[in-house]
């Protein structure tokens, strides 16, 4: 087909000009990798920020109390966890853990700190996405034998036990004697680790022995309840589910306002989601202009090689070529131009993220999509032909005698 | 490609005109469809040669502002097949003018041109960029060659556009350079090449597309005398084989190596004379 030969003859040209060339690519190239570099980073981002929150532990509602004033005694209880734990009633909730927490003195020996003793279900830490770097979790042994153990926080344990191992020591807590049966890994990301030092007793134990924890209609008062549903595209239905329970429980009018709140991770993953789009349109617009910059650039340089091969152009007509000839041939030659610069570009985004990617401490992963790719070399072809139009029928509109005198 | 009224097969005349075995004494191959057409024609030869180009009371005017230039002012003139003509004059004689007419790189304002018999003043673009590709070779003073372009692709350019195949393009243009003497540089881009050797590329590929007219402006303008001696002897080549060349020039050297040499001055021809 002619147009394959003309492809042919721009890729000579191209090569004879290597230079004028590589000019006229420059701006898209650059154009095209600051696009898929940009929104690369972007969607990296989000992915940072998703996996930081999926961390938190992913399909879980956090209920905590909330009260009108303050000295105002809490109402959310063991009673509601047990409630919402009847598969009967909530179908959609896969686990329910209550916890009840509070700073406390914790001791070894004589090294001493004050943490954020938590009592907690041995589900917990399957839920809250806990990691455990050695030892174990407590578990529902432990747990309904009321048995003193304790899993430390990497900080908590570091503080106590220095370089020491503390795995089977006993830790004093308010001076009641505890086993220590686990050291969960340093949480990445989260800073609170750092200001809590918590750690984590079976749930009787810390309401019997530890914490002072007044009831309400006779049952304990417990400072949070944790729930993980079943599936992640129930969250907003439990979310409501337990809403109704709650209040029904609580005995709350209409008009009543809530006595507690509910966390939705999932909530939180949206919105997340949505300023990591933001950010990527954002970024992906500005490339764009880039990108649109380059074209422009395109476009001056083909004027430029109109100009500069006028006397090639009226050769060719006096050869016998036809306008739509000329035309092909310098749409042709801008369209493989802007098809190799955006390749260039393709394959600049790839090293320059793959280089990037490569350093230890980047804080998140560029991610080039193939749909970003694509897009690229679509806009790169699409700015081509739209940039080398004018050019070309410039060409065309050259007198073979003028075209033929300059020189 | 379409050829609005014309079709390659229809016109036996330029490739008759491409070589008259009668008066050859160059050992290049003929065609077998070359040979075939030509039997099929009354022969060249005969006492009624053929009008490759019939101009009758051409007229150019340019507007220059607010004058009008008169660059031809009732121009006839008749070329038959298998002439060798030189158009001398000085600058601003009308010659450069006259040879676009011929060339149909221009259109006159007024006048009658025939071109192998057809009239062409009434044709459109498209159509007379057919007809340059399929009638007139043309060589220029400065050879125009393609930049770091193989002479063997600068050759095939015309074929190219009269919509040949790569294979027969490739076959018909490796011919004419053999028979422009540099059948062995056909790799070699226009700056490996001798200003001589790049004159020799460009007339191959004027003779390329078998056309009825060879159309040369000052073809020797930029060469050394030498070589502008080995081109003027390749004309004389072509001649005798049977092409129709007409030159343009003001070297009256040049001009000398014609068969008729018609002078131009003031957009008139004052001299019009047949040398043998």
């Amino acid at each position: 087909m002619k147009a394959l030969r003309y492809s042919n003859v721009a890729w000579e040209s191209i090569m004879a000009n290597k230079m004028r060339s590589l000019l006229t690519m420059l701006g898209l190239i650059i154009g095209v990798a600051s696009v898929l570099t940009t929104v690369g980073i972007g969607r990296g981002a989000a992915l940072g920020v998703t996996k930081e929150i999926e961390g938190q532990g992913i399909n879980t509602l956090v209920i905590t109390p909330k009260t009108e004033n303050v000295g105002d005694s809490s109402t959310l209880t063991a009673g509601d966890a047990a409630a919402l734990a009847d598969p009967r009633i909530h179908p959609e909730i896969h686990a329910v853990a209550p916890t009840n927490s509070t700073f406390m003195r914790v001791a070894n020996g004589n090294q001493a700190i004050e943490s954020q003793v938590t009592g907690a279900t041995a589900t917990y830490a399957d839920i809250k996405n806990l990691k455990v770097e050695r030892g174990r979790f407590f578990n529902a042994v432990e747990e309904s034998s009321q048995q003193r153990v304790v899993v430390l926080s990497s900080l908590a344990a570091h503080d106590l036990f220095k370089n020491a191992d503390p795995l089977g020591q006993s830790i004093r807590i308010n001076n009641e004697p505890f086993t220590v049966v686990g050291i969960l890994k340093k949480s990445s990301g989260d800073d609170s680790e750092a200001y809590f030092r918590p750690i984590y007793t079976p749930l009787e134990v810390a309401q019997n022995r530890l914490i002072n924890t007044p009831r309400y209609r006779g049952d304990f008062v417990v400072s949070e309840i944790t729930i993980q549903v079943t599936d992640r595209e129930l969250i907003s239905y439990a979310e409501s589910q337990v809403e109704q329970t709650l209040r029904l429980r609580h005995d709350l009018n209409v008009n009543d306002k809530n006595d507690f709140h509910i966390l939705n991770q999932a909530r939180l993953l949206e919105i997340a989601g949505n300023i990591a789009n933001m950010m990527t349109a954002l970024l992906g617009s500005i490339g764009t202009v880039s990108l649109l910059v380059g074209g422009i650039g395109i476009m001056n340089i083909m004027l430029v090689s109109v100009t500069e091969r006028t006397s090639e152009i009226g050769l060719r007509k006096a050869l016998g070529a036809q306008d739509s000839d000329i035309l092909l041939q310098f749409l042709i030659e801008a369209l493989v131009l802007c098809a190799l610069g955006s390749l260039i570009g393709i394959i600049l985004s790839y090293s320059v993220s793959a280089l990037l990617n490569g350093i230890p401490d980047f804080p998140f992963d560029i991610i080039l999509e193939y749909w970003s790719l694509l897009l690229a070399l679509a806009v790169g072809l699409f700015s081509g032909f739209v940039f080398g139009l004018y050019p070309a029928i410039r060409a065309t509109r050259l007198d073979p005698i003028d075209a033929l005198r300059y020189e | 490609m379409n050829m609005p009224f014309i079709s390659r097969r229809a016109q036996p005349a330029s490739i008759t005109n491409f070589q008259l075995p009668a008066t050859s004494s160059h050992p290049v191959a003929q065609a077998p469809s070359q040979a075939a057409v030509h039997s099929a024609r009354p022969a060249a030869s005969s006492a009624h040669r053929q009008a490759v180009i019939e101009i009758g009371q051409m007229t150019k005017t340019y507007q220059m502002g607010e004058n009008q230039i008169h660059a031809l002012r009732g121009v006839s003139l008749t070329i038959h097949s298998g002439e060798y003509v030189a158009i001398i004059g000085a600058s601003g004689s009308g010659k450069s003018t006259l040879m676009n007419m011929i060339g149909l790189l221009d259109r006159p304002s007024s006048g009658a041109y025939y071109l192998q018999g057809v009239e062409v003043s009434g044709m459109d673009k498209s159509q007379l960029a057919t007809l340059r590709n399929r009638q007139i070779g043309f060589v220029f003073q400065r050879f125009h060659l393609l930049p770091r372009t193989p002479a063997q692709r600068q050759v095939e350019l015309p074929l190219f556009y009269a919509g040949l195949s790569n294979s027969e393009a490739s076959q018909r243009a490796k011919e004419a350079l053999t028979r422009v003497g540099l059948g062995e540089r056909a790799s070699h881009r226009p700056d490996e090449l001798s200003g001589g050797q790049q004159q020799r590329v460009a007339i191959a590929r004027a003779l390329v597309t078998r056309p009825s007219l060879l159309l040369a402006d000052e073809p020797t303008g930029a060469l050394d005398s030498k070589t502008g001696e080995d081109v003027l002897h390749l004309f004389k080549e072509l001649h005798q084989q049977g092409m129709t060349l007409v030159v343009v020039t003001h070297d009256m050297n040049v001009a000398k190596r014609a068969d008729r040499i018609i002078m131009l001055s003031d957009g008139l021809i004052v001299k019009d004379e047949k040398r043998r």
